[in-house]
């Protein structure tokens, strides 16, 4: 089968700063893929071009067999209702309760008659993947940090994408709760059917989650492996990630 | 020298930037399907978070440009002009600009920094990410909201500032309610009045866009949030007295005077 992602030789760049150097990576139909790398590495930036929230400079992007950056806005909001994005800040509404937020990816997808039928369904069914369903008519500011991750992730599965795109999904958790979101992921992507890329740091997510990791350094897939097979290596550019 | 040049071009550029953005408004503004709801939301915003400091400031500033203007009055005795006077320049300058300062100090901070967080928080990609056009959503709703909202506070304004004034009025010497009020609708003409309502119109546009310009381009951090806060009031305010001067040029050229 055809990879679900593409990206060939991509380069960015924020002026003299050049964040990915002639990147290039697959992700393949039911794989999860860690990228690791260290803070301000361009690992945030490596996913957003995927999904197009910032252009790359030069090389192709293709997603589900269709080059994202010749898409006009209609096709590009179609495909990334195929995407789920959860962001490493979360980026929850402050504005509006759990239930709001979980309706908004809704608002362009459905039509509206689906929405007055099916919406209270999905977003219980969403909530209740995450384990948060009493938690409907509440504020993001009242829950804590975990919680909100996951209800960002409840938000990212609305839509039931087929591509997941986790930014540090666990960073800023206790061990307890990160093993919990990592359980979910799997669980998560199981019933979705889903292939997921994932940027984390920590070692028991990759651990948890991972089918093949990819080390971007200097803006370059520096190493593309097993998680077992790269924690024997023996070069100091990767033991520095699991000392 | 070169540090004067350097402030220059940055003003200069952000001032393109801001003709840039207004220019994207009036793009998306006609592009198909509106956010009606969230259009009214935001006027119900812009209406409750202004309406008792404005209705507090009017009161007040009635009262006492009543109070203050009497004894010059009394000199020429003029007095009997009082009611006529005061309304005439409530209606024509002072509600106005200070409905606008106000709403530029409440409103512009709190849109530059509302935006300012979301788009720090990455809320604004996530809204782009599920589909939703962010500008048109937030920044679209919100400036027409405070161009509309505008003229409504100013028009409010003006009543309980008058209405202020007749209590002045009535603290020295004695005018009655009916009076008072056949005294201020015979010194007022649609002259006064639209022009200043016009007026009001780009003070609420000036205020929107400003406020969503520096809440949408916020930089990365909390610290870029306050600024875009802070610089969101100063801007919107001075651009208040900039239309200001160029409103008074245009109707006296006109002839309104
Ligand atoms: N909008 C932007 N404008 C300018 N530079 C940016 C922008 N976004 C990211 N950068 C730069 O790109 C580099 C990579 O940033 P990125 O957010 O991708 O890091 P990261 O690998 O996700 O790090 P972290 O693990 O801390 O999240 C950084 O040097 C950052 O300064
Ligand atoms: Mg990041």
């Amino acid at each position: 089968m055809d990879p679900v992602v593409k990206v060939e030789n991509v380069n960015k760049s924020f002026g003299d700063n050049h964040v990915l150097r002639n990147f290039s990576l697959e992700l393949e139909p039911g794989e999860n893929l860690v990228i690791l790398g260290k803070s301000g590495s361009g690992k945030s930036v490596l996913i957003k071009c995927i999904i197009n929230l910032m252009p790359a400079d030069t090389g192709k992007i293709i997603v589900l067999d269709q080059s994202i950056q010749d898409m006009d806005q209609e096709e590009l909001d179609i495909l990334r209702a195929k995407v789920g994005f959860l962001f490493q800040s979360n980026a929850l509404y402050d504005s509006m309760t759990v239930r709001e937020n979980l309706e908004f990816p809704l608002r362009r997808h459905w039509s509206k008659e689906e929405r007055e039928r099916g919406s209270e369904m999905a977003v219980l069914e969403a909530l209740e993947d995450v384990g948060l369903a009493h938690t409907i008519d509440m504020m993001p500011a009242e829950l804590s940090g975990g919680m909100r991750k996951r209800i960002a992730l409840a938000r990212t599965l609305i839509l039931k994408p087929t591509i997941i795109l986790y930014d540090e999904p666990t960073t800023g958790l206790d061990p307890v709760t990160a093993r919990e979101i990592s359980n979910l992921m799997i669980e998560v992507q199981k019933k979705y059917n889903a292939s997921s890329i994932i940027i984390s740091h920590d070692m028991n997510c990759i651990n948890i989650t991972s089918n093949r990791v990819i080390m971007l350094i200097e803006g370059r897939c520096y190493a593309n492996d097993t998680f077992n097979n790269l924690k024997k290596s023996t070069d100091p550019k990767i033991r520095e990630f699991f000392a | 020298m070169k540090y004067f040049i350097g402030l220059n071009n940055e003003f200069l550029t952000e001032v393109g930037e801001i003709y840039q953005f207004t220019r994207r408004f009036f793009r998306e503004f006609f592009k198909p399907k509106q956010e009606f709801d969230e259009f009214l939301h935001q006027c119900f915003w812009v209406g409750y978070k202004t309406l008792p400091l404005v209705g507090l400031t009017a009161f007040i500033m009635g009262l006492v440009l009543t109070i203050q203007s009497r004894p010059t009055l009394v000199e020429f005795g003029a007095q009997s002009m009082l009611p006529a006077m005061v309304s005439v320049s409530l209606v024509r300058e002072i509600s106005p600009v200070i409905t606008a300062l106000i709403c530029a100090g409440k409103i512009g901070s709190g849109m530059g920094a509302e935006l300012g967080s979301m788009r720090v928080t990455e809320q604004i990609d996530a809204m782009e990410v599920s589909g939703t056009n962010p500008f048109k959503y937030l920044i679209v709703t919100r400036v027409v909201a405070t161009t509309v909202m505008l003229p409504l506070l100013s028009n409010l304004s003006n009543a309980i500032a008058i209405y202020g004034g007749y209590l002045g009025v009535n603290i020295r010497g004695h005018v009655s309610w009916h009076l008072y009020w056949t005294q201020v609708f015979d010194a007022l003409s649609y002259g006064d009045l639209i022009p200043s309502l016009i007026k009001t119109f780009f003070f609420g546009f000036a205020i929107g866009i400003i406020g969503c310009y520096k809440g949408y381009n916020s930089k990365k951090g909390t610290e870029g949030v306050g600024r875009s806060a802070t610089s969101a009031v100063v801007v919107a305010s001075l651009l208040v007295f900039v239309i200001d001067l160029i409103a008074v040029q245009i109707t006296d050229l006109l002839g309104f005077t």
